[in-house]
């Protein structure tokens, strides 16, 4: 039909699991694994009255990006937040551990993360937080078959809590400014301290604070992105050849990293306090700035890292 | 939470060669369809799950409305509803048929 809009020039923030892996990767092959018609669907939700998904909010298969054979897993970030449920986690297990082990010449160049996702859900948080930490395992496991995790992310739901941690063990992460990435989400840190420690309803706090600008400049992502799905496939073609060897090494000089980082900037309460401690151009507009305008400015030393 | 299934007569075959598809998100005010083209030719079905209780006449109006307006033989849509109005329940409806449509 010629009238519909092209998926590839689509948005990524606006468009579905679906529509995003449509736009990302070749046009022809991918291969579902476990797809709708099969129904793994939650069985905890009905318990609580809810109406579930027939994919459990996550797509998970086989395709090729730019002619390479890829693993790829895509979370619905509308449904549920996104969150990690029994069924949802295992999918994406499954998959990693499908990578890991067919590891080789004729196996995955590379496993995609569409994360998208609030965290855990609080309907099977058990069974949840059990996923991520076997999905964090895995995630080591592919990278030590050599094998590179890359994180996608520019949805509405963010990565929080468990996906931020999911993200953080990633090989590369690529971010587009509606990205936010971290653990405790806003509205948990008000709740627990307070409005007058974090007010979730600010939002430029909450981007300037955990929003892919902020994290890009100090290396919590690898690529800062316009938020096409064409830019992020741009993106992940080209960071696929260039990600570190997973080895002690590589973690060592990522702990060092960090903790210079925490010396240098620790007692900044505030992003831009940041950028004018690491003498970047007029701090207070950085958040505003088109995305041009951002990615022309200079990154903060030791940003630009092959330590992750 | 309430499950339950209108069945319908189609005059004719849907067309188009998709075997399946799946359309929308189970989100407030939205609702996700999955259509399988798995019913004799001459039938049609929707099974429904939805959040939101004590609307199941209105839901057997919207649908019996699209069996006539595309006479969908031979499919079978199942729906998780987040509490999405008629109009959108159309629009998801007839958005689905359009893609079963399209080239495998």
């Amino acid at each position: 039909m010629s009238n519909r809009l092209q998926t590839f020039k689509a948005d990524w923030y606006e468009a579905s699991a679906r529509e995003r892996i449509a736009g990302l990767l070749d046009a022809e092959g991918f291969i579902e694994f476990l797809g709708p018609e099969q129904r793994a669907m939650s069985p905890h939700l009905a318990q609580f009255d809810l109406t579930g998904a027939f994919d459990d909010g996550i797509v998970v298969g086989r395709g090729r990006l730019d002619g390479q054979q890829v693993l790829l897993a895509a979370q619905e970030g509308r449904f549920l937040g996104g969150a990690f449920g029994e069924v949802h986690g295992a999918k994406l297990v499954g998959l990693l551990r499908a990578a890991r082990d067919s590891a080789g010449p004729d196996g995955p160049r590379a496993v995609l993360l569409l994360l998208d996702t609030g965290g855990v859900r609080l309907q099977e948080a058990n069974a949840g937080e059990l996923a991520i930490s076997e999905i964090i395992h895995a995630i080591i496991e592919v990278r030590s078959a050599g094998i590179p995790v890359l994180a996608l992310v520019g949805g509405r739901a963010g990565a929080f809590g468990g996906g931020g941690i999911i993200t953080a063990c990633c090989s590369r992460i690529i971010a587009s400014e509606h990205a936010r990435v971290s653990v405790s989400g806003p509205e948990v840190i008000e709740t627990n301290k307070g409005v007058e420690e974090f007010d979730s309803r600010d939002r430029a706090l909450v981007w300037r604070v955990c929003g892919a600008r902020t994290r890009y400049l100090t290396g919590g992502v690898d690529r800062y992105v316009k938020g096409s799905i064409q830019n992020f496939r741009e993106a992940a073609i080209a960071l696929i050849a260039h990600t570190p060897a997973f080895e002690l090494a590589t973690l060592k000089a990522e702990q060092r990293r960090l903790s210079e980082r925490l010396q240098r900037f620790g007692d900044c309460r505030d992003a831009p306090e940041i950028w004018r401690k690491a003498g970047l151009p007029e701090p207070e507009r950085i958040a505003e700035i088109t995305d041009d305008a951002f990615l022309a400015i200079p990154r903060i030393k030791g940003a630009d890292h092959d330590a992750r | 939470m309430e499950q339950f299934q209108v069945h319908g007569a189609a005059k004719r075959r849907a067309s188009g060669h998709r075997r399946q598809v799946i359309t929308g998100a189970n989100a407030s005010g939205n609702l996700e369809v999955l259509v399988e083209r798995v019913l004799p030719d001459l039938e049609c079905q929707v099974e429904v799950a939805t959040a939101v209780t004590g609307f199941r006449p209105i839901w057997e109006a919207v649908i019996k409305e699209f069996f006539e307006r595309t006479s969908p033989g031979g499919l079978r849509f199942s729906i998780n509803d987040g509490g999405a109005r008629p109009d959108t329940v159309t629009l998801r409806l007839m958005q689905s048929v359009q893609l079963m449509e399209d080239k495998a």
